[in-house]
């Protein structure tokens, strides 16, 4: 005889691509949080002096430092691209009464993610002043 | 008290999406890989990028980033962790835990933003 098993409760979420994706989308934010916390590190090794903050590079160069940032990036990735789909979603916009329309909207965020990107870019990489 | 405040909670979490929405990808890039790889040597020098990470614009923009990042990471993990781990009895505790972690975390990044 068979018994009946319930389905676990802890792992509901690899049973379906989309809870799966949902899981994944959650647990981009741990990669962002955990960028947020090796970037004040970085300030503070900053605010120390100039050999401080050499060591804290050449330890933000080492192999595992590397893949952390490119994971980091990969999740800041598809956080911006599932954020910006979801947008017309989460907050519908109206104009003079009449509703924009939901690609507008997508487009305007991946726009302003674009132009504010390369003026940060610009800003930090234009060199000594 | 938490379902109270949940709005509050919610525009937290909202706001700390979008603002890393659009910054977190070109920092992660500039500070995790340009600067360690030594990629653009005279722009992360030490004088150059403390001098622009003095500027009262960058700290002010770097604290509305990490402080809001950490809220939106409280709100997210604590629904990861209520109903993705099944931990929905212990929701309350889960829910505290995790906003005080964003708290902490908040007036940490403004003690090292404000030592700059």
């Amino acid at each position: 005889m068979k018994l009946y098993r319930r389905p676990s409760e802890f792992a509901w979420w690899v049973t379906n691509r989309a809870y799966f994706l949902f899981v994944v989308r959650e647990l981009t934010s741990v990669f962002i949080a955990g960028y947020g916390v090796v970037l004040l590190v970085l300030l503070q090794r900053l605010a120390a002096g100039p050999q401080t903050y050499a060591a804290y590079l050449r330890f933000l160069a080492s192999p595992g430092m590397i893949f952390f940032h490119l994971v980091a990036l990969a999740a800041a990735l598809y956080h911006s691209v599932t954020w910006f789909r979801l947008a017309p979603q989460a907050m519908p916009v109206r104009l003079r009464g009449r509703r924009v329309p939901p690609p507008a909207i997508v487009a305007a965020g991946y726009a302003a993610w674009g132009a504010i990107s390369l003026v940060v870019v610009w800003i930090v990489l234009r060199g000594p002043r | 008290m938490i379902h109270r405040t949940e709005p509050f909670w919610w525009l937290l979490f909202s706001a700390g999406g979008s603002v890393a929405a659009i910054l977190a990808p070109v920092l992660i890039l500039l500070t995790g890989l340009a600067a360690p790889l030594g990629w653009f040597p005279a722009a992360f020098a030490y004088g150059p990028l403390r001098g622009l990470a003095v500027h009262p614009l960058t700290r002010l923009v770097l604290f509305v980033l990490i402080a809001l990042a950490f809220f939106h990471w409280a709100h997210r993990f604590r629904y990861t962790l209520a109903e993705g781990l099944a931990l929905k009895r212990a929701w309350l505790p889960v829910a505290v835990a995790c906003y005080a972690a964003a708290v902490a975390g908040t007036i940490w990044a403004a003690l090292v933003l404000i030592r700059l």
